[in-house]
């Protein structure tokens, strides 16, 4: 795995932010941001709990439109139903009631949106077994969302956002219930996919550190200010200090993982 | 009447009689919209929602009754118009046990007033609380038919966005789904499914027809067709063997619909918790003891939610 960005990135734009203003009305989430995103990055959306990094999400989405300034995917304003963007929410309605196959869930993505009766069921079939071979889950196709541990759940899910061929995937928190194994086993596939597909990644997350190795871009978000840049460069001690204002301290331990100090309590930063 | 083990006969010799005829036909399409609507329910978290659309419809039954009008159509009436209301409040309402559960109480102390103002007060309560399949007149059977047909149809062209919206909301509302058109459209299509499944078992025993079946049926299968399919089967099955029964033993049918319903879930469950015992213990457990729980999204918050 390379460090930086990856020689093969870079043809074109994925996202555009220019003095992006978010919020309501009087209460504004965050101020101010311009940060681009390139085709082909993998970049994690890292900040303290209620900073807006899921509202990032909702404006991509076109779930909620920016208080000010301009947004662009791909070019164009972002709209609901975007079939370019490939979605994993943070919270489902699936739970340990769900007696549904994994395989049906990731049908849904490509045939969820369908009125009347299905066209193609073979073809349906055979882009849901696809999408799960590319996440690795292909023995879990059969399996019951009911009886999925966290990861396997995470995995099936990536396959639904992944089954229409998205040119972008936004995964809002997928390594929150996670131990830090298998956040190192998701982030591996999810990495798979950014680099063998293209697809622009935006991954929201708790703690940097299962990510920070395949990482080329961070979007930090904190104090109502938004900082963008290679990790590298973000994650130091001088530039959260300057995003926070207040001394933040980037604290590195022998194996590269990162401790940021300061800016919050580090227990609230802590995966849930 | 005796019973015979020609199965054949016994059932020529009942629709031998009309009432016995339109009580198969009644309960056949009943058992197709409940068994269907009634996955979807499962799915969506809605079988609480679903009892109380019941006790809304008592009220207006017994309107109906007060005032000299066919029931169903007061069923209709109250039941469309309680789904509505949850539906505009959102999905989240419908899962809201104490709001839902206080209009609920009060809409069956109005449906009492409604009846006490009504001479034939104690068979008419009799009759909606817990069914009249009996009762069923070849112009019920036909309304029946037609209310079934509309919400099939209407099935056909809903069923994959109502199944991806129950399964995956957050996901559905970024695709574009128009999420409060369907859950509109699912309160809607529930009203009437349960305003014709309470000529069957009244409102009182809904719950056993509509949600005990498709809860039978996720057990059973976990493709969404087959569930569907298997939980039409289960309410078909306790429907028939119901009236069978009620055939040869004076008792009220509905008696024994909800027994054989509740029958087959609680075997299942019991058998299926016996398999899970036996096919666990010989051996010891392999599984990564760091593997987390199923548990997604906060602690504190319900599987179900609105979205912000």
């Amino acid at each position: 795995m390379e460090l930086g960005i990856a020689p093969s990135v870079g043809d074109g734009i994925a996202i555009r932010a220019e003095r992006l203003d978010v919020g309501f009305r009087r209460r504004m989430v965050w101020q101010d941001a311009t940060f681009e995103v390139e085709r082909g990055e993998f970049v994690a959306v890292i900040g303290p709990n209620g900073s807006g990094k899921t509202t990032l999400f909702r404006l991509l989405l076109g779930l909620q439109r920016p208080a000010g300034g301009t947004l662009r995917v791909f070019g164009e304003a972002p709209r609901r139903g975007n079939g370019r963007i490939g979605y994993v929410p943070q919270r489902h309605t699936i739970d340990n009631d769900t007696h549904v196959a994994a395989e049906a869930l990731v049908r849904l993505g490509v045939s969820g949106s369908t009125w009347g009766p299905g066209l193609h069921p073979v073809a349906e079939r055979e882009a849901a077994r696809k999408a799960l071979a590319m996440v690795g889950a292909t023995e879990l196709g059969p399996k019951p969302l009911s009886a999925m541990s966290g990861g396997e759940l995470q995995r099936v899910f990536l396959a639904e956002a992944m089954v229409g061929n998205p040119e972008m995937l936004l995964l809002d928190e997928p390594l929150s219930n996670l131990d830090l194994r298998r956040s190192r086993e998701l982030v591996e596939v999810v990495h798979g996919l950014v680099r063998s597909q293209r697809v622009t990644t935006l991954l929201v997350a708790h703690d940097i550190n299962p990510l920070i190795e395949c990482l080329d871009k961070v979007v930090y978000i904190a104090n109502g200010r938004v900082a963008t840049g290679p990790p590298e460069a973000v994650l130091t001690s001088r530039s959260l200090s300057e995003l926070y204002g207040v001394p933040v301290e980037v604290l590195h331990d022998s194996r590269g993982n990162i401790v940021i100090v300061g800016g919050e309590n580090p227990h609230e930063e802590a995966p849930a | 009447m005796t019973f015979d083990w020609n199965i054949v006969t016994d059932l020529r010799e009942m629709w031998q009689w009309e009432f016995m005829r339109n009580a198969f036909e009644a309960g056949t399409i009943i058992a197709i919209l409940a068994g269907i609507m009634g996955y979807i329910v499962v799915l969506r978290r809605g079988s609480f929602a679903t009892h109380a659309l019941g006790h809304v419809g008592f009220s207006g039954a017994a309107a109906a009754v007060l005032f000299g009008v066919n029931p169903v159509y007061g069923l209709l009436l109250f039941t469309m118009g309680g789904g509505t209301g949850m539906a505009l409040l959102g999905r989240r309402a419908s899962t809201r046990d104490i709001e839902v559960g206080t209009v609920l109480a009060f809409m069956l102390g109005l449906g009492l007033i409604f009846l006490s103002l009504y001479r034939g007060f104690a068979t008419a309560a009799y009759s909606i609380l817990f069914g009249e399949i009996l009762g069923v007149s070849n112009a019920g059977v036909l309304l029946t038919a037609e209310a079934a047909a509309v919400v099939l149809a209407a099935l056909a062209i809903l069923y994959r966005p109502l199944l991806f919206s129950s399964l995956d909301e957050d996901v559905a509302e970024a695709k574009g789904l128009p999420m409060l058109s369907l859950n509109l459209a699912f309160m809607l299509l529930l009203a009437v499914a349960i305003s014709f499944a309470v000529q069957v078992v009244g409102i009182l025993l809904i719950f056993a027809l509509i949600v005990t079946p498709a809860a039978t049926a996720v057990r059973l299968t976990t493709r969404p067709l087959y569930a569907a399919g298997a939980s039409v089967a289960v309410a078909l099955f306790a429907i028939w063997l119901g009236l069978f029964i009620s055939w040869y033993e004076n008792y009220p049918p509905s008696f024994f619909i909800v027994t054989t319903a509740f029958v087959i879930y609680v075997a299942l469950r019991g058998g299926q918790a016996l398999f899970a015992r036996f096919a666990r213990s010989p051996a010891p457990s392999r599984s990564a003891p760091s593997e987390v729980p199923v548990s997604l999204g906060q602690p504190e918050a319900g599987p179900v939610h609105s979205s912000r």
